[in-house]
């Protein structure tokens, strides 16, 4: 409702009528006017040359790095006091919130836009039929660098079945724990919550080292000891996601549920969960694609392996991250390039990952339920914005046909 | 008007189904399991730990050095635990302002659709969660080669503007593999979460309360300080605290990035630093028996430590909430 | 239809003992599938939230094949009476009562009860509409009997029955597979109203089912209201006075003064409590004085 509120648009209920009735203006007022994007510019303008001159003599800081970092507090200083004098207080204050907000947004998203063309940059050169169904056996890592640079078959396989032995176990027990916490309750309710809230807290590597101490010592490293502590990752994860999305199920339903005489399973699995549905998938998805890349708790329970072991219960295992891990280690550029592919690989999975939550996760139209982020942006049709507050409250779509 | 003979409450018998107890019974196992993992990582890891444990004794918190084999081995978690702690610290001042703000930016200043057809606030969501899942590794890769490169400027400047403040101090003249570097890429690394989290405690603002505020002429700066933060507190305590859960406990990019080195260190653009979860990636398999039962025992520091802060921050969680309600 | 049996079980009062004196021998037998429309009678109700009392004493027969209208000023525990009458105030943490709720002589607090069957017999509408919005319209009309596992060949059937009754069917018998919440607000109301008559409750309970909603629809729940009195018992919460006169045949008015529990200050049949009213408190009240 928030962006809505400053620019109340007509335009979607317009649509229509506009072919109809050209004469119909639509009026979207905005805050923001033409001059005031003259102030901006001419602000940037001014701080830039500001850190310009000051930094041609402070040779010292170099690169653009420490150029930015002079130029944001400076910019936003500027800008303040410019609409400070030009305007009221109030106004400068609310331009200033606004421009940090917007450059911290644009902060945030250069690390992945970097990270990713870095990925593919370096990853795809490498990538080839051949490589993803190779694996390391009879690679030799000394000497000067054969063209026998291997492939990343057995860290696929291996990280395929890490992650879905872990998602096989962690996903119901997480579903199960969260539906204890929201739905069933009872004396140790708190304390579960406390529990998973400290679980979710405890580093990856922690699950790998408890994993090491509790099954390694005693049956070896295998690729099954790895979806043990990636399990042990997974759980407080979706456990919390799940734990949200089932909050905000609007307890209406459940008592309507009730009040049609359902058991407490079946308004759960029948009224609850579905309502969650898509809530639910992009928690446990996103539990799956963040247990999906980890590395640290692979170290000391699948061991790594240079050949294929198919048996995620016997012997060591490969995984994608650890082979990436291990390979950019490696002396020789061919080889710390396979590293990268590696990493590319994994990479792609991650991002299948989400592009399958949004597509199962999508909001079926009218059926309100938790609503939440993830991918929304692969549906890129026009009128597909979805509202903007997104609580992912159960909302009745008010009087939305007819 | 009450009545002279005071009736007591009925006491409902609850009377549940066959199905029904099932049901409980099977949940409230799930539950209860999360307590017997809890209560099992700290037992395995310390009895698997206690080979270090007797042979350093307390001296195991106090030491500095890493020498698990031979005749006199001498090893401890000191340094190991100070770099965790110096590394998240950075983390979380460059996660912290840039997380918040883009949080903000996505819930109250973001325009819904960009250009009439692109869903943009959903974009930049959806690319927040992406950043969540992308792995560690990939970000240590990145930070090493990519980002690396550029901070050493940065570094330099700060230890001859700065450097009299000592923790800039730098006294052997490399910049690169430093805690500001790992710091960095481990900030990089939380905003994501804290920035998901407090976006969804930003979003549950109550709408009445919001509009309300609007409606009595507050500017969208009055709105987010007025409204949405006292609103938010208690999740943004718990956002903040989670992002320093996973800062401490980040292994492989720092790992990546950081050069090994034992000696107490508080110079952050220096090279060389240590990290309990990084020097239990770096030294897995190295230093003999006992070496893996010390790496043990300093994860169990390392988990005792996340343990405790999470503690805290649910208690500050909880306390904020009872407070802002 | 044995409407006109169970008018004149009402007048003798006879079948009430007997009803009772069976239903002490089997208690969970409650009520035989198929039997239409029962007598709800409350006996000595009080309820607390905690420790607070917000209700006292409350007595009320609810006659079968009536409609009963509470009416009375906000926060006077109208809706927990209602509540109470099909067991839901005991969800409510801490919530607890005493006294007890006849259904056609069987006590519904009855320890030997189970509350998921109470709720079957005693349907029930929300001020909110609130359809399942993960439903179909379809499997919201169903979702009773899917939660009772009540196996039916006639699906179809008791869709459109419910539907018909409901007010809605002209309207979405094209659009049975749309989510149940892509109607509009009237529409989900009534919807969520054939939901609850499609388990065929012997006792339908409405709290302000009409305050969400534009003057067209509540029409249409009222006409609703009236012809489906012909089966069921219909106990109507309103805090519109010309609602309470059009709909109701009989008429309970509560009252809490000063943050005392609520009481009932006059019960009496609608035309009575509006036009005769023998308390100057509710005559004050109907005529809108206060409240
Ligand atoms: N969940 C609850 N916890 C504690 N007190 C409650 C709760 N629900 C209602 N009450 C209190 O019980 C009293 C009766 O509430 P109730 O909802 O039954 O009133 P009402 O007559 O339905 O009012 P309205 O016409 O506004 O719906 C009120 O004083 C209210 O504050
Ligand atoms: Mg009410």
């Amino acid at each position: 409702m928030t962006a809505v509120m400053d620019s109340p648009d007509i335009e979607d209920s317009g649509e229509i009528e506009e072919k109809k009735v050209s004469a119909i203006r639509r009026i979207r007022p905005k805050e923001f006017k033409p001059s005031d994007v003259v102030i901006l510019l001419l602000t940037l303008a001014a701080s830039y040359s500001i850190i310009w001159i000051i930094f041609a003599q402070l040779t010292l800081l170099s690169g653009a790095l420490g150029f930015v970092v002079l130029w944001i507090p400076t910019f936003l200083f500027l800008y303040w006091f410019v609409n400070r004098q030009m305007f009221t207080r109030q106004v400068a204050v609310d331009r200033l919130i606004g421009s940090i907000v917007t450059l911290g947004a644009g902060i945030m998203m250069l690390p992945l836009v970097m990270l990713t063309i870095f990925v593919f940059q370096k990853g795809l050169p490498l990538l080839s039929w051949d490589v993803l169904t190779k694996t390391q056996q009879g690679v030799v890592y000394t000497g000067p660098s054969g063209n026998n640079i291997g492939g990343v078959a057995h860290a696929l396989v291996g990280t395929i079945e890490e992650v879905a032995i872990a998602a096989a176990i962690g996903i119901p027990a997480a579903l199960l724990t969260a539906v204890f916490i929201n739905e069933v309750g009872g004396r140790f309710t708190k304390s579960v919550r406390v529990v998973v809230t400290a679980m979710s807290g405890t580093p990856a590597i922690v699950a790998g080292v408890f994993i090491y101490s509790i099954w390694v010592t005693k049956f070896h490293y295998s690729g099954f000891a790895g979806a043990l502590a990636l399990a042990i990752i997974l759980l407080p994860t979706v456990t919390r996601g799940t734990e949200e999305v089932l909050k905000v199920v609007h307890n209406d339903l459940r008592e309507a549920a009730i009040a049609l005489a359902a058991p407490e399973w079946r308004t759960v699995w029948s009224v609850v969960l579905p309502t969650a549905r898509s809530g639910l998938i992009t928690s446990v998805l996103l539990g799956v694609a963040i247990s999906i890349g980890e590395t640290a708790p692979l170290i000391m329970t699948i061991f790594g392996n240079q050949v294929m072991n198919a048996n995620p219960f016997v012997g060591p295992q490969m995984g994608l991250s650890l082979l990436s891990y291990k390979q950019i280690k490696l002396p020789i550029q061919s080889q710390i390039d396979l590293g990268y592919t590696s990493a590319l690989v994994l990479f792609v999975l991650v991002f299948g990952i989400f592009i399958l939550a949004r597509i199962l996760g999508a909001q079926r139209k009218g059926s309100g339920g938790g609503r939440r982020s993830l991918l929304s942006f692969v549906r890129w049709t026009p009128g597909s914005a979805l509202e903007p507050n997104e609580s992912a409250v159960v909302k009745k779509e008010e009087f939305s046909s007819d | 008007m009450t009545s002279e003979l005071a009736p007591s409450p009925l006491k409902l018998a609850n009377k549940r189904s066959n199905e029904d107890r099932l049901f409980r019974g099977v949940t409230r196992g799930a539950g209860l399991a999360t307590f017997v993992i809890l209560a099992l990582i700290g037992v395995f890891l310390f009895i698997e730990a206690l080979p270090a444990f007797r042979s350093q004794g307390w001296r195991f918190l106090t030491n500095t050095g890493w020498q698990t084999t031979g005749a006199h081995p001498q090893f401890g978690v000191l340094s190991a635990l100070s770099g965790s702690i110096i590394i998240a610290v950075i983390g979380l001042i460059i996660a912290i302002p840039v997380s918040i703000s883009c949080a903000l930016f996505i819930n109250e200043y973001a325009p819904d659709t960009l250009l009439r057809f692109i869903p943009f606030k959903n974009f930049l969501t959806a690319a927040v969660d992406l950043m969540a899942a992308v792995p560690s590794i990939i970000y240590g890769m990145w930070g090493f080669f990519i980002l690396q490169p550029h901070m050493v400027g940065l570094e330099k400047w700060l230890s001859t503007f700065f450097g009299s403040l000592g923790i800039f101090q730098n006294t052997s003249g490399a910049y690169t593999s430093s805690f500001f570097i790992a710091g960095t890429i481990v900030g990089i690394m939380c905003m994501p979460i804290i920035t998901s989290l407090c976006r969804e405690v930003f979003s549950l603002t109550p709408s009445g309360e919001r509009e309300g505020a609007m409606s009595l002429g507050a500017s969208r700066a009055r709105v987010i300080r007025d409204v949405v933060f006292p609103f938010s507190k208690g999740g943004m305590i718990g956002s903040i605290m989670l992002g320093l859960g996973r800062a401490l406990g980040e292994a492989i990019a720092v790992a990546i990035i950081i050069a090994l080195a034992f000696p107490l260190n508080f110079h952050v653009v220096q090279a060389g630093g240590n990290s309990i979860a990084a020097l239990i990636a770096l030294q897995w398999g190295a230093g003999g028996n006992l070496g893996t039962s010390a790496l043990l025992a300093a994860g169990l520091v390392l988990f005792i430590l996340t343990l405790i802060i999470n503690m805290i921050a649910s208690r500050i969680v909880n306390a904020s909430k009872m407070a802002g309600r | 239809m044995t409407n006109e049996e169970n008018m004149t079980e009402v007048l003798t009062g006879e079948t009430d003992r007997r009803v009772a004196s069976s239903a002490t021998a089997s208690p969970t037998s409650l009520r035989v599938d198929g039997v239409t429309a029962a007598e709800l009678h409350a006996k000595g109700v009080h309820a607390w939230f905690g420790e607070r009392m917000v209700l006292e004493n409350v007595d009320l027969v609810m006659e079968r094949t009536k409609v009963t209208a509470l009416i009375g000023p906000s926060g006077c525990g109208k809706s927990t009476f209602l509540r109470i009458l099909n067991r839901m105030h005991e969800i409510v943490p801490g919530a607890s009562l005493a006294g007890s709720v006849d259904l056609d002589g069987e006590d519904i607090y009855d320890p030997n009860q189970r509350a998921a069957t109470i709720r079957r017999h005693i349907g029930m509408v929300f001020q909110r509409p609130n359809p399942f919005p993960a439903m179909s319209v379809r499997d919201n009309v169903l979702a009773g009997l899917r939660f009772n596992r009540i196996k039916s060949k006639h699906k179809d059937e008791i869709i459109e029955e419910a539907l018909t009754k409901a007010g809605l069917w002209s309207e979405v018998r094209d659009r049975l597979k749309d989510m149940g919440g892509a109607l509009s607000g009237g529409q989900q109301q009534r919807l969520c109203i054939a939901r609850a008559l499609a388990v065929k409750p012997a006792v339908l309970l409405m709290d302000e089912p009409c305050s969400a909603l534009d003057p067209g629809s509540t029409l249409r729940i009222e006409q609703t209201v009236k012809e489906i009195a012909h089966e069921v018992t219909v106990v109507i919460v309103t805090h519109n006075m010309q609602q309470a006169q059009r709909v109701s045949d009989k008429t309970a008015f509560f009252l809490s003064q000063d943050g005392n529990p609520g009481y009932i200050v006059e019960t009496g049949k609608t035309e009575d409590i509006f036009a005769r009213p023998q308390d100057p408190r509710t005559a004050d009240y109907v005529q809108g004085r206060f409240g």
